[in-house]
Order: structure tokens, then sequence, then C-alpha cells
């Protein structure tokens, strides 16, 4: 199998599980039982890892809060500030192409009488930040921008929209699910208030994931009852998974430039190998301004779903934003996002890297696609009338 | 996800591609919705005697298309109008829920076909519909 899904999610490497294995068995205490030694012996652990994944991206540990997932980091952030600064306004502003992690969060609050600006992004997918400050009004609270994009893989000049929000005193959230541990992210110097992270992304375990809350930042809580996560967030700590969550982030912060520079040459080379072996074919998302293990295109006159379903016959595995493989009537939100019609829409495919992918699966896959491509082309009533005029 | 027959009708798929002398064409569905079906038919003596199709579509739509084609094959105008796209499915070995949409395509696209033969051999029948024809026809261009 050549695995090319690693936006979905991630091997987790054997270091990784070492890491964890000893919080099963031995070390197995509750990190909330104050006096006993395995309990102290969680607790140094989890202090560990905060300090780890808080040093990764720029924050001090006391701002880094474990949760389930991206989905419960996004959740809490917009949820948590909406409902905690009501009285100061009830806008949120956010961009037509964020995961439904936060789509649906905000979708969740107009039901409630918040009022959400969906900013719509440019035909690479990045954001305008003066869309988002021409946006801001006296009742908005909060704005929400993700790193990178999870399909197409653009990357929003995230700085910059960090520091409108700051200037104009509206608290900034960015779901860098995609973006931690794939590129350099400063907390700090991008002037981001929250930044949701998951750790599955960048092989480390199912979930578990974190809130980046920045020290001042006025939020409620999401989950209530015990004091865990300094009283922010209620349940039993996933000490093992918090372990591994620290462990894979680290090895990914580390050689983050040599790393990148690798995959960004085998990334290119499948953009290229795909575009020119194969015709009517376009790249989705910015040639430079993207995640280093992001690659997504749209084959013209076929459906996604039997381009994914053939490459899986043949071992490859890769996702696609069709209707028919997003279970609704409508392909991706993000592709329509970008402005392309529904009909080549329908016929993207997405194909993501990681550190383990060798060249040689690149020259297999880039091999494979075409003849796949132009096979379901001579099945297709739409190629058909392409092939007549020409 | 998919049954082994419907693996099957989709890797190998069952009288793809053009009829030349076909006398029965059809095309239902529309590239915005993400699934267009074609079928060509020659149609003689009240028989099915060739068909073929062209789809544009998921993994059930094409695997209906070709299961579809199997069925009408051989078969009278009588018996292509009867076929049903629950009998396409069961053929499959079924599909799922969320896929049974797809799989509309082929009956409709046939009985656009048969509509196609009565209208250029001048006879003057209309085919009955069970699907929801406003969504098939016309918005195809
Ligand atoms: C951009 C983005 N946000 C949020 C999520 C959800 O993360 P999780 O699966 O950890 O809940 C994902 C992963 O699918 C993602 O890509
Ligand atoms: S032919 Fe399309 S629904 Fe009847
Ligand atoms: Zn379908």
């Amino acid at each position: 199998m050549i695995y090319l899904d690693n936006a979905a999610t991630t091997k987790v490497k054997d270091s990784v599980i070492s890491a964890m294995l000893p919080y099963f068995t031995e070390t197995f205490g509750n990190a909330s039982s104050t006096y006993t030694t395995p309990g102290q012996a969680a607790r140094k652990a989890l202090s560990e890892a905060r300090e780890k994944v808080a040093g990764c991206i720029g924050a001090d540990a006391k701002e880094v809060f474990f949760t389930s997932g991206g989905s419960e980091a996004d959740n809490w952030a917009i949820k948590g500030i909406a409902l905690k600064n009501k009285d100061k306004g009830n806008h949120i502003i956010t961009t037509t192409v964020e995961h439904h992690a936060v789509l649906h969060t905000c979708e969740f609050l107009e039901k409630q009488g918040f009022k959400v600006t969906y900013v719509p992004v440019d035909e690479f997918g990045m954001v305008n930040p003066e869309d988002i400050k021409n946006a801001i009004t006296d009742e908005t609270v909060l704005v929400s921008v993700m790193f990178a994009n999870n399909e197409i893989g653009t990357i929003n000049p995230i700085k910059e929209i960090g520091e409108i929000c700051r200037e104009k005193g509206v608290y900034f959230h960015t779901d860098a699910v995609q973006a931690t541990g794939a590129v350099p992210i400063d907390v700090k110097e991008m002037n981001i208030d929250l930044l949701s992270m998951s750790a599955h992304k960048f092989h480390g375990p199912k979930g578990v994931g974190a809130l980046y809350i920045r020290k001042g930042v006025k939020i409620d809580n999401l989950l209530h009852g015990g004091a865990q996560e300094l009283g922010r967030r209620a349940t039993t700590e996933n000490v093992a998974g918090i372990v591994g969550m620290a462990q894979a982030l680290s090895e990914a912060c580390e050689n983050m430039q040599e790393k990148t520079e690798k995959l960004i040459k085998l990334r290119d080379k499948l953009i290229d190998g795909i575009l020119e072996s194969v015709p009517y074919t376009r790249l989705n998302g910015h040639r430079t301004k993207r995640l280093p293990n992001n690659t997504s295109f749209c084959f013209r006159y076929i459906e996604g779903e039997s381009l994914l379903l053939s490459l899986d016959m043949m071992g490859y595995v890769v996702s696609s934003g069709s209707a028919c493989t997003s279970g609704s009537l409508d392909p991706s939100h993000v592709l329509l996002g970008i402005g392309l019609p529904h009909e080549i829409a329908h016929g993207s495919m997405r194909a993501s890297l990681s550190e383990f992918t060798t060249e040689e699966e690149i020259d297999s896959f880039i091999k494979a696609v075409g003849p796949i491509v132009q096979r379901l082309r001579d099945m297709s009533p739409l190629y058909e009338e392409v092939e007549r005029k020409d | 996800m998919y049954s082994e027959k419907v693996m099957d009708h989709f890797s190998n798929p069952r009288n793809v591609g053009e009829l030349a002398d076909a006398n029965a064409v059809g095309t239902v569905g529309n590239a915005k919705c993400g699934d267009i079906m074609k079928i060509y038919m020659k149609i003689e003596d009240d028989i099915v005697k060739d068909v073929k199709f062209k789809t544009f579509g998921c993994g059930a739509a094409v695997a209906t298309s070709s299961m579809a084609t199997e069925l009408v094959k051989g078969k009278t105008i009588e018996e292509a109008l009867g076929l049903t796209n629950k009998a396409v499915v069961e053929a499959l070995e079924g599909l799922p829920p969320a896929k049974i949409h797809c799989s509309v395509l082929a009956e409709e696209a046939i009985k656009a076909a048969i509509q196609d033969y009565y209208d250029k051999s001048g006879i003057e029948k209309k085919v009955e519909c069970s699907g929801n024809c406003a969504h098939c026809h016309g918005h195809h261009e």
C-alpha cells in the first residue's frame, strides 16, 4: 500500500508508542490523585508534555490545554469566547473554507442568536487580511481563520490577520490542525490568541489535541466537572495520549527546516508530474504558499470517488472532495469556495505526503494516475464531447 | 463499503462505449450533481438487440449502469421498461444507503432511451416514469 492520505491521519511513530506505553502499565496513576506516587509520576509527565508542546509553538506551558482532539479545541475556542464575551458583542468572523469543526460550530451559534460573517477567499483559497479588517464591527468578539487548509493546503497570512485583530481588540483563533508540526508557528510573534492542534496529524495518537489560550484571554469552559487542566477542562487526563502528543510534536519540530525541504521537493515533483502527464487537470490551492505535504488536483470529465476507488484497488490511498465521498449531494465547500463549478469540483483528488513518503512511491503514483484517469474518461459521456471537438 | 459484485462491475464494467447504429439514446443526470449516464440501444422487432453506456459518476453509478445494461440486453421493450432501480440494486447485492440515489440513474436512462426510440420511429407512446423526471431531463447541456 502507498499511503498518500496523511492530511486525514498519520501513522503513529514507534518512538511515540514507546513513550506512551509506560503510562498504560507502570505509571497508570491518576494525575489528580495528590498524594500517591503513581499520581505524582503522572503529574510530572503531564507537566513535561505541556512544556514540550508549548515550546513548539512559542507559548508558555500554562497556556496549553489538552483536549480530545482538533474538533474539541475548535468548539471550545469558538463557543467559549462567544459565550464569555456576550456582553461585548455577538459577532464572529470566519471564512467560507474552514473545517466543519469550525463551520458547524459557527452555524450552531447562529441558531443561538450570534451573528457570523463568512469571509470568502480568493481563487487559491487564501484570505485577504483587508477583508477581515473590513468585516470587523463594534460587535465583533472573535475572528477564526484556519492556519492552513486541510483540503487544498493553502497557508493564510496569519501574522497579518493577527495584527489586525490585536489592533482592533478582537480575539483571534486559528485552527492550526494541519499546520502544527508542519510549518513554524510562533503564537507570540503571530499575534495568535487561541490555536487548535491535533496529535494524529503529526504521527501522534488519535483522540488527543490541545488548545492554546493566551494568558489573559477570557473564555468559558466547554467541559464542566473536575478541576483538571488548571480548572479549565474536566475529565481525567489522557496521560498516555498527551505524552504521545508531546513526543510526536517535539520530533516533528526537530530539524523541521530539513524535513520541509525534502517534502517540498517531493510535493513539487508530484505536482509537476501529474500536471505534465494528465491533460485537462488543475492544481487546487496556492503553488508555493501551501503545506509542504499537500497536493490537490481536479481532473475534468471524471468523478472523484471512482478515481479514488480505482487508485485504491491498485494500492494507492488518497482522498477526494466529490459529493459521493462527502456523503452529501454537493462537492466540497472548499472547492466551491475557491470558485470552482460543481462539475469540476466533483473530480478532485488530494494526495498528502508524510516524512515517511519516498521518492519511489511518488514516482510510482505519478505513473499510475494517468492511465486510471484516462480509463475513466473513456467511460465518461462528458469526455466524449471533448474528443469530438478536438 | 461496496459489495464484491459492485466492485466487479465497477472495475470490469460490461457494455461500456458507444453504439454507432443505435436507434435509442438517452442521457440523464447532470454534471452539476456529479452523475451523468448516457445509454445507447439498438432496438429491433421490439427487442433490445444491443446496448452500451457511458457514465460520469461514482463507483455506484458506474456499477449500476453496467448491471442495468446486462439486465436489459436481449429483453423486450416491455421488459426493459419494467426494470426498476430496486432490481438493479438487488442484482448488485446491495448498495450503501447513501448511494441509492446514484442507482436511480440507470433505470431513468433506459426509460429515456426508449422514449427516444418511440419519438424517432413515430410511435406515439409516452414512457411512464416512476422517477423524478424533472431532475433527469433537460438540464444536461
Ligand atoms: C483543519 C482541521 N481542523 C480540525 C480537524 C479535526 O481534528 P480532529 O480529528 O482531531 O478532531 C481536522 C482533521 O480532520 C482538520 O484538518
Ligand atoms: S426518465 Fe428521468 S425520472 Fe423518469
Ligand atoms: Zn454517486
